[in-house]
């Protein structure tokens, strides 16, 4: 048992997806490295493509990391620590883009599409085509012969 | 040599190309019979023609030609030879011939297939086939020239991106381009009707092999190059919402929805319109994805300004396509009379409502992917969307489908008994509900749900196949008999939906993933998911061309070895690339993943994951291809239909 518990990190995570190269980079606090990972994965690794902070290799991703669990060990919400970085690299940095008036169409996309597809409905609806009329008395008789004859 | 009869029979295929686009349609618009004959030999000749110039090519790297500058660039004589051939297909010029071949081949396969289609029918769909297609061969021709030659030529090549040198990979973009392509069939068959002026029945049950075909590639494709993610990147992603898998998701879901639609056209000869719209649609998707992606456009409106020629070549043919038939559309489908009228709860209804969610979350897909650009374009902004976003909004958007779809094949044609429909799924529903509290108690709600919803799609599936035999209420012979005279096309339809949700089960139970990072010096051993990983050695291990650490690590549970796994990490001389090859021990219900890091202080630095149900991501994708072949194999698709052989094609 020489030495096992001493270099062994605990990572109970939401997501799968980290790329720590480092274990001396995580917090000691599990709680805390939780939130760290949870806040990391909504940042975008900037010189990188679509990849968050967490998942990506790259040195300024590294570095961000460490900014990001520096300011959550100094006991800053996550709320803060994001603001922090948006203040500073722009909301390029967040991967889930903020709610405001320019991004108004991207969230509301699944409302619009979902809108669309209905009144799509509803406008075929209204102009479908009219049901045949009902079957006449002598169309029933002559129905009805023809099923007796089978 | 070689290089150049693959120029010129690249040449020869463009000459192919613009007279299958022209004469056809021609013939077709003046019923001329003897124009719209040479349709079929017009496809095969592009075929012919572009499959010598791709052989070439492939050839050209077999043999480590250098003085080819294509080759040069992207192949390296040490490479493996079968990374030298499929390596012809992984870069920029190589896959846009590819490209064309393969929709030259679709051409050709409507021709050999397409014996019992009306004439005019036929050649109208070789002929905007070829039109679809000839402004890319002619791209291929003029601006990305595989065959350009380099002199002096190098000693030796540059190599190919050793993150493309990997079995699963190199068998990834023949099956994601036949799936992206295939749907170029569907859509031919669209603007067709659209020329023609009618659809029918017929119409629907001659497009539904082609689109099902096409369907099972790219399921298959997209399947593999989220496979390769995870194991080949090694971060144990498997999904990551990167516009290159969104422009590959997005055809697929309007893929499904077409498929969905075209069988009420065949069944009910309801949603004409919109089933002509979804197929421009979806092969526009697969158009912009292609190369779009390729040009690098959605990364960065800059990546356009590096190569303008390129991409405004690109741009501009884009435009005539996608524009052109939705122009044709316009102009068109009011033509298109409506008929088969049904209630909203039938099985009509409940197709419907799989095309506006399917479609929905493909609008919000589509949005998400191009918003940024449009941002730094109109708003002057830069943002950026990543997988947090498409994680909220898709979720919620998914969930009704998934909820819908469990019940949608129990309901009738025309008008349906929703509540008899539910009573049947009673025990799904419970059991699904279990299922979800159980997880709720050991993860967080959003996967919880969609383990509820795993579970209520799985068992829907089996009691819909319970229901369809009469299982228990009539003797077990005769259930085995009716299960064996079921048609093929419910049966696909069950299987698949039963796959779908091995997949969501497997995404789901990635949430109760374990992940730890640790330095091991040799003999060291750390715990994680009750399992033991002990580091043996770090060995030297060299490869044909790079240089290779190795890790050994014994991985056993209370005692008793579970496996030994090697993950290594390979220095490759000629890109000065070093990739980390992950290591992977499955037993169907867990990985154990590991990943060699850096070396220091004489240990090694280790990624190590335990995966719960991750295999079922990519299994329960399988299964979903495989119940789309046995929908393609059913009896009505073949008899007096063109496809008789689109099975065999797609086996």
């Amino acid at each position: 048992m020489r030495g096992v518990l001493a270099l062994v990190l605990w990572l109970l995570l939401a997501g799968p997806a980290f790329a720590i190269s480092d274990p001396a980079e995580a917090l000691p606090d599990p709680a805390q490295e939780a939130r760290a990972v949870a806040i990391g994965q909504q940042l975008r690794c900037l010189v990188c493509q679509n990849e968050s902070i967490e998942d990506s290799g790259a040195d300024l991703a590294r570095d961000l990391r460490r900014i990001v669990r520096q300011q959550v060990a100094a006991g800053r919400s996550n709320r803060e620590v994001i603001a922090w970085l948006v203040a500073r690299y722009g909301n390029f940095v967040r991967l889930r883009p903020p709610f405001e008036t320019g991004t108004l169409l991207l969230w509301g996309s699944p409302v619009l599409a979902l809108a669309a597809g209905g009144g799509a409905v509803l406008l075929a609806r209204r102009n479908r085509p009219a049901p045949p009329p009902p079957l006449s008395a002598a169309e029933r008789d002559r129905l009805r012969q023809l099923l007796d004859r089978t | 040599m070689i290089p150049e009869l693959g120029h010129f029979t690249l040449a020869l295929g463009v000459a192919f190309g613009f007279a299958q686009a022209f004469l056809p349609l021609w013939g077709a618009a003046r019923g001329d019979a003897r124009l719209m004959q040479a349709a079929p030999a017009l496809a095969l000749g592009q075929f012919l023609a572009l499959g010598t110039s791709f052989f070439c090519l492939a050839w050209s790297s077999a043999v480590s030609d250098f003085s080819v500058l294509n080759v040069a660039e992207n192949s390296n004589s040490l490479e493996p030879l079968i990374y030298k051939i499929t390596g012809s297909w992984g870069n920029h010029e190589g896959s846009i011939l590819f490209w064309c071949l393969i929709l030259s081949l679709c051409g050709a396969a409507v021709a050999a297939f397409g014996g019992n289609l009306p004439s005019s029918l036929r050649a109208r769909v070789i002929g905007v086939l070829g039109a679809a297609g000839v402004g890319f061969a002619l791209f291929a021709l003029l601006e990305s020239d595989p065959f350009l030659r380099l002199w002096p030529p190098p000693v030796d090549g540059r190599d190919l991106n050793p993150l493309l040198q990997d079995p699963g990979l190199a068998m990834h973009p023949p099956i994601l381009y036949t799936g992206y392509v295939g749907f170029a069939v569907p859509f031919a068959f669209a603007v067709a009707a659209l020329l023609e002026g009618r659809i029918d029945a017929a119409w629907g049950r001659w497009v539904r092999p082609w689109t099902l075909a096409a369907w099972c590639f790219l399921t298959g494709g997209i399947a593999l190059g989220s496979w390769w993610a995870y194991y080949e990147l090694g971060w144990g992603g498997f999904w990551f919402w990167d516009p290159v898998e969104n422009a590959s998701l997005l055809p697929w879901l309007t893929g499904t929805a077409l498929l969905h639609s075209a069988l009420v056209v065949e069944k009910r000869e309801a949603l004409k319109v919109w089933t002509v719209l979804l197929a421009i649609c979806t092969f526009s998707l697969s158009l912009s994805g292609t190369f779009l992606v390729r040009s690098g456009i959605l990364n960065s409106v800059h990546a356009f300004a590096n190569d303008p020629a390129r991409g405004v070549f690109i741009l501009v043919l884009l435009g005539l396509v996608v524009g052109g038939s939705l122009l044709l559309f316009g102009l068109r489908a009011p033509v298109l009379a409506a008929s088969g009228i049904f209630a909203p709860v039938s099985r009509e209804g409940a197709l419907v409502l799989n095309n506006i969610l399917l479609c929905s979350i493909a609008a919000v897909v589509l949005t998400g992917t191009t918003y940024p650009l449009f941002a730094d374009l109109l708003l002057g902004e830069k943002l950026s969307v990543g997988a947090p976003f498409f994680n909220a909004t898709v979720f919620p958007l998914a969930m009704p489908l998934f909820a819908a779809m469990a019940v949608g094949p129990m309901l009738s044609w025309k008008r349906a008994d929703l509540g008899a429909a539910l009573m049947k799924l009673w025990w799904a529903a419970l059991v699904a509900a279990v299922a979800g509290v159980v997880m709720a108690t050991r993860a967080a709600l959003l996967p919880a749900l969609a383990f509820a919803a795993a579970a209520w799609l799985i068992l829907g599936a089996l009691a819909d196949l319970i229901e369809r035999v009469r299982l228990f209420r009539i003797p077990l012979g005769a259930s085995a008999r009716r299960l064996m005279g079921l048609s093929r096309g419910s049966l696909g339809t069950t299987i698949a939906h039963a796959g779908l949700g091995v997949t969501i089960a497997g995404i789901a139970a990635m949430s109760l993933a374990h992940a730890a990072i640790v330095l091991l010096h040799p003999g060291e051993t750390a715990k994680l998911g009750g399992y033991d990983w002990q580091l043996v050695n770090v060995h030297d291990a060299d490869g044909p061309n790079y240089a290779a650490r190795v890790a050994t690590i014994r991985i056993s549970r209370d005692g008793r070895l579970v496996t030994v796994l090697a993950p290594e990490r390979r220095s490759f001389p000629v890109q000065q690339i070093t990739t980390t090859e992950a290591k992977i021990s499955t037993n169907g219900l867990r990985d154990l993943y590991a990943v060699l890091g850096e070396e220091r202080d004489g240990g090694a630095v280790l990624r190590l994951h335990v995966n719960p149900l991750a295999p079922w991501i990519w299994f329960g994708a399988l299964i979903m291809a495989v119940g789309g072949m046995v929908s393609l194999a059913d009896r009505r698709l073949r008899v007096g239909a063109p496809a008789r052989r689109a099975a065999v094609a797609a086996a």
